[in-house]
């Protein structure tokens, strides 16, 4: 199959078939209830499962039942959405299920409105439900790039036994654009794993599987926080994905954005060069694990004077930028996260404007 | 001579935690004598609540699952919808299903998931400490009603059943008690029941099991037992509710 026209939810949906995933649970929420329409027309021809649930607290627990017996799942959602099915998002992380998450953001606090943002950051990266756990985060900047991040989430989730989200915005989830389905990213659901509850018939030990996140023990606790700490660090060991551009120039100003707004960037950082100005631009595939060592690096270059956080939300990344430069370097903010992306003009002002 | 009373396969041999007195050790036996009988321990998959029976996945013998704090079904429809063959059912307090988890319960009954649920109703809270629950009773006291439950705050206790039973979606519900030999017999027709239900695959079913809590009762076993049989049974009355075969509404003898 070559290149198709779609729109970015619905190619998150079509990638999620291709992958191997013929089980979605949702609820519907704007900006991403295309992907939840797509999956009730195309899976029941494909004899998945299709499901609406009655909440997104609902949403999140069906998916815990469906991993918790080795199935490969998904749901989508949108912050507000994300915010309810967070306390599932603890017991599955605790758990060790796998299990893919999608948060097509939109802006908030609260209901917010409808338009893209970034102000998810901090509930994807640092936690949104209670608890030492983590997830692994994707941030796709184009449809082309959820497609294939969707179809790489599965293999991820189910390699560390841990729920994987794709973080992506209101931009990506309704614009359309040209995508492919890279069938080499196809990775086939096993059925063979040892720890489902899927019942003792399927194993010949004949031992019998519980899937649960009581652990009253204090020192079994202890012990399987470490468990999960240990997997955690492996994941900050290997799974750190990121693109440069424009870094071989010296650069006066580093750049750090992802998604939509690292799109915006790029284009500015081209016309700034028009004018003979070098940015770089770092811009994290990956938002846990964040790419630390890499942006470190790219700051404590001699010709570096500044790094900038530009994000649509009121400064979250920020903050993981800060922690990577350890004060080498100078760290600004920039954004805004009314649903309006600042255009590339605008950045070109604001970077111009800035004292170095 | 033969033994004439062991213990069923589907339960484990571990001791429970459950106070002197409590029922859930009566219903757990009958949910495992049914799990024997149908032979269907392989492929059964139990999901356990928050509240006492959190840790049931000890005491039986196959898969289980432990699911939050009311969510029990929304658990089970995610196992169910993905894997049909499998036998899945929650087992459920009041606080859970009738508190925090009427969402959950409501929905997975009404789309007539085809799932087993077994409800124990006991008045109260136990494992966070005796305060009240939905289905407490007018006036009883509980840690978080003192002075007794006040319905003008608090309104009158919900019956469950009754309410699920009013969805048109067709379902299988009873209520049942164990607090004597009689009403255990009858307890465990109608767990079996329900697991036949979803064997066939026919319908959503729920067992509510009107059951004790002497600890949180400040009651003796004995005197709690005789409690439920003269405040909580005259409230909660014994039958099925509905049957797959009655269109909706609630056809209670």
């Amino acid at each position: 199959m070559g290149k198709v026209l779609m729109k970015g939810n619905e190619a998150i949906a079509e990638a999620a078939i291709r992958a191997g995933c013929l089980n979605y649970f949702a609820y519907p929420i704007t900006p991403q209830s295309e992907v939840a329409e797509y999956m009730a027309r195309k899976l029941p021809e494909k004899g998945g499962v299709f499901l609406q649930g009655e909440s997104e607290i609902a949403v999140g627990y069906m998916v815990f039942g469906a991993a918790g017996c080795g199935e490969r799942v998904m749901t989508t959602s949108s912050g507000p959405g994300i915010s309810l099915m967070s306390e599932a998002l603890s017991f599955i992380a605790c758990a060790q299920l796998p299990a893919v998450f999608v948060n097509i953001m939109r802006t908030g606090p609260g209901l917010g409105g409808i338009l893209p943002s970034q102000a998810d950051y901090f509930q994807a990266t640092k936690g949104g439900g209670h608890g030492d756990y983590r997830l692994i985060v994707l941030a796709p900047s184009s449809v082309q790039e959820a497609v294939e991040m969707v179809m790489m989430a599965f293999p991820l989730s189910e390699k560390y036994r841990n729920p994987v989200m794709i973080l992506g915005d209101g931009l990506i989830g309704q614009m359309m654009e040209p995508v492919e389905f890279p069938e080499n990213l196809i990775v086939k659901p096993t059925r063979k794993n040892k720890w489902a509850a899927n019942g003792m018939d399927t194993r010949k030990s004949k031992k019998r599987n519980i899937v649960k996140s009581l652990i009253l023990d204090p020192e079994t606790m202890n012990t399987h926080n470490l468990l999960l700490k240990e997997k955690y660090d492996q994941i900050r060991k290997k799974e750190v994905r990121f693109e440069t551009y424009n870094m071989t120039k010296p650069y006066k100003v580093l750049i750090v954005s992802y998604g939509t707004m690292a799109r915006v960037c790029k284009t500015a950082v081209d016309l700034l060069k028009e004018e003979g100005i070098e940015v770089g631009l770092l811009r994290p595939k990956t938002l846990f694990p964040f790419p630390e060592k890499k942006i470190r690096e790219a700051a404590a270059k001699a010709h570096c004077k500044m790094v900038l956080s530009i994000e649509m939300s009121m400064g979250q990344m920020v903050e993981d930028v800060e922690r990577s430069v350890q004060g080498k370097c100078p760290v600004r903010w920039y954004g805004k996260c009314g649903g309006e992306i600042p255009p590339p003009k605008e950045l070109m002002e604001m970077i111009k404007g800035l004292k170095l | 001579m033969g033994k004439t009373f062991t213990r069923p396969v589907a339960l484990s041999e571990k001791d429970t935690h459950y106070c002197p007195g409590c029922t859930h050790g009566i219903v757990h036996r009958l949910v495992a004598e049914v799990i024997d009988e149908l032979g269907i321990r392989g492929k059964t998959i139990g999901v356990a609540p928050v509240g006492c029976a959190v840790l049931a996945y000890n005491y039986f013998s196959f898969d289980f699952m432990e699911a939050a704090h009311g969510r029990a079904p929304a658990v089970a429809t995610g196992i169910k919808r993905v894997r049909p063959d499998l036998m899945v059912f929650t087992y459920q307090g009041d606080g859970d299903l009738a508190s925090i988890g009427t969402a959950e319960i409501i929905h997975a009954a009404n789309r007539g998931e085809k799932i087993t649920t077994i409800f124990i109703n006991n008045a109260v809270y136990g494992m966070t400490g005796g305060q009240m629950a939905p289905t407490t009773m007018p006036g009883q006291k509980t840690t978080t009603t003192p002075f007794g439950r006040d319905v003008e705050q608090t309104g009158m206790p919900m019956k469950m059943a009754e309410l699920l039973s009013a969805l048109m979606t067709p379902a299988y519900i009873t209520r049942q008690t164990v607090i004597s030999p009689k009403y255990v017999i009858k307890a465990k027709k109608a767990i079996k029941k329900a697991f036949e239900y979803q064997c066939e695959g026919r319908c959503f079913s729920l067992v509510e099991v009107i059951s004790t809590c002497p600890t949180n009762w400040g009651m003796t076993p004995v005197e709690a037992l005789s409690w439920a049989e003269t405040t909580l049974l005259p409230y909660y009355p014994l039958g099925e509710f509905k049957t797959p075969d009655s269109q909706g509404g609630n056809d209670a003898a």
